[in-house]
């Protein structure tokens, strides 16, 4: 066995805590990535999900624990560009004036000048983000006349602009359409082979299996953690869902 | 008499500019309402109406405060402006009340204190013209005051312009990419503030929130772009203005609610018959219009 060496790790999440006035959001979660894994994260609505994302790209504060990516800081990673955080489809506001082009612009914003203004390289990452999301044919597309699975590709357009090196997709399959899903695998298992770590939460027990060779299962805290294959069972997934049967959530396998 | 210069819409135009104080309100009026339509279109896509209300309500304690201690009131207003988007976030923090009962009764208090403060400083403070606003009758001093703050409200907004465009559509993406968001924050408070004191003037501490969002909403429905929607902002408010300002000279009418009239009939329009998101779509009328 090799020693840890914390440079090995994407992502080392230790013991992290958040609380919102009080009010405890997550408790003593660890988490360990290393380039190249993806990684599920399952739970409840409420479970910690979220806030899990927000712990890591620093949106909130944890008032315990520590937090390293690449070895350093999460306010290093900020400046350098490492995490990228394409939200769930909920979570933005569609009718924004804003079209396909400049909202995947805005994921080279960390890197430009004060004033914003694109370089001939920004202008070709972002042509070339676009390509790889197939949506070529909507660059000038106000993100409002996008169908759902469209408006995925553009927020992952962005983060590939963004050249980070960790992904954090809440939902990433959450209402889009085939398509769009099979562009998504398909950008996954070249993001692995580029070696970018990616976390990414979902409802769908198919997705998890296909796709994650980790899982972290929570609820409030780690319920647990591990290889896909030895940790997500029945009985994992019951504790975590609180007692209910996952045939009950999901539908029973086939 | 005064009938008589109706025949000609030049002189409809025309006979106003002859008199010096209207000159400075059409001027005066036209920059703030550019300065606050540039801000209307972060407002109204934060959705920060009821800020922005809350905001100019606060800000009368601070000019009369201002006035009565003979130091500049757009000060005043600035403190108390800000002061009371402070006690908003602290008293939202720390009690179980939530955030538009908290801004409801901070703004009102404020503006209560205000009237209050007003009836017991006797001094020559004209509360018709704090409330309704008085365009025809600024001052030399008031001029440059407007002057520098509208240069440099529209300077910190041209320059933070993407930046605040990114804070309000995605401020995840915008701290996780590095981007101080508690800044971009506080800057957009700071412009707010700034822009109500400059407006106050124009049509009154009651009516200023129209020109902080009306103008942005009229554009929303105008436009899928965020420049044009800037754009369009800042013109419907400046038309709105000079339009308010010639229906108050010939009609003898309120001019502060005048200009607001004006800003509520071009939404209305818009709200009517705007090519995409109009209610009637009329987009053979506008087939140009891209």
């Amino acid at each position: 066995m090799e020693a840890i060496n914390y440079q090995n790790f994407r992502i080392d999440a230790e013991n992290i805590c958040v609380d919102y006035n009080g009010k405890v959001a997550l408790y003593d979660a660890n988490l360990r990535l290393k380039p190249g894994q993806i990684c599920g994260l399952v739970g409840m609505n409420g479970a910690g999900k979220t806030t899990f994302f927000n712990a890591l790209t620093g949106f909130v504060n944890i008032s315990k624990g520590k937090i390293r990516i690449n070895g350093e800081s999460v306010r290093s990673a900020q400046k350098d560009q490492t995490i990228a955080y394409v939200p769930q489809s909920d979570g933005i506001d569609s009718q924004f004036p804003i079209n396909v082009w400049d909202v995947v612009m805005m994921g080279r914003y960390g890197s430009m000048n004060i004033f914003r203004c694109p370089r001939e390289s920004d202008v070709q990452a972002v042509k070339d983000a676009i390509e790889r999301v197939d949506l070529t044919d909507h660059l000038s597309t106000p993100i409002g006349n996008l169908s759902g699975g469209q408006r995925k590709r553009t927020f992952l357009a962005r983060a590939i602009a963004q050249r980070a090196s960790i992904l954090l997709l809440d939902e990433p399959f959450s209402g889009v359409d085939i398509r769009t899903e099979k562009l998504i695998s398909e950008l996954f298992i070249q993001f692995k082979n580029e070696g970018k770590t990616i976390l990414l939460s979902t409802h769908d027990m198919i997705h998890v299996r296909e796709f994650c060779d980790l899982v972290l299962l929570i609820n409030k805290t780690v319920v647990a953690y591990g290889e896909t294959s030895e940790v997500f069972t029945p009985e994992n997934i019951t504790t975590t869902f609180g007692g209910i049967s996952p045939d009950f959530l999901f539908g029973p396998e086939s | 008499m005064e009938l008589c210069s109706f025949l000609t819409l030049d002189s409809f135009i025309t006979d106003p500019l002859t008199h010096d104080f209207m000159r400075k309100a059409l001027l005066m009026s036209s920059l703030v309402a550019a300065v606050c339509g540039f801000l209307s279109s972060y407002l109204t896509l934060k959705g920060w109406a009821l800020m922005g209300d809350a905001v100019s309500h606060s800000v009368m304690p601070g000019v009369v405060v201002a006035y009565a201690l003979g130091l500049p009131f757009s000060l005043g207003a600035f403190i108390f402006g800000v002061g009371s988007v402070a006690l908003i976030g602290f008293i939202k923090q720390k009690s179980r009340v939530k955030e538009d009962t908290v801004i409801g009764l901070v703004f009102t208090g404020f503006f209560a204190l205000g009237i209050v403060l007003v009836s017991k400083i006797k001094s020559n403070i004209d509360l018709h013209s704090i409330l309704f606003g008085s365009p025809l009758g600024i001052s030399l001093s008031d001029v440059k005051q407007t002057i520098f703050i509208s240069l440099l409200v529209v300077i910190l907004l041209s320059i933070f312009r993407k930046d605040l465009m990114l804070y309000c559509f995605d401020p995840r993406h915008a701290k996780t990419v590095g981007i101080n968001v508690l800044f971009l924050h506080y800057l957009l408070l700071t412009c707010l503030s700034l822009a109500a004191v400059v407006g106050l003037q124009s049509v009154g501490i009651i009516l200023v929130v129209a020109m902080l969002i009306t103008p942005g909403a009229t554009a929303y429905l105008l436009t899928d772009k965020f420049d044009n929607m800037t754009i369009i902002s800042v013109l419907s408010a400046i038309i709105s203005s000079l339009i308010g300002i010639y229906i108050s000279f010939w009609f003898d009418l309120e001019t502060g609610g005048s200009i607001v009239l004006a800003q509520t009939f071009i939404f209305l329009f818009s709200f009517l018959f705007a090519p995409r998101y109009g209610i009637f779509k009329l987009k053979k009328f506008f087939a140009g219009y891209k």
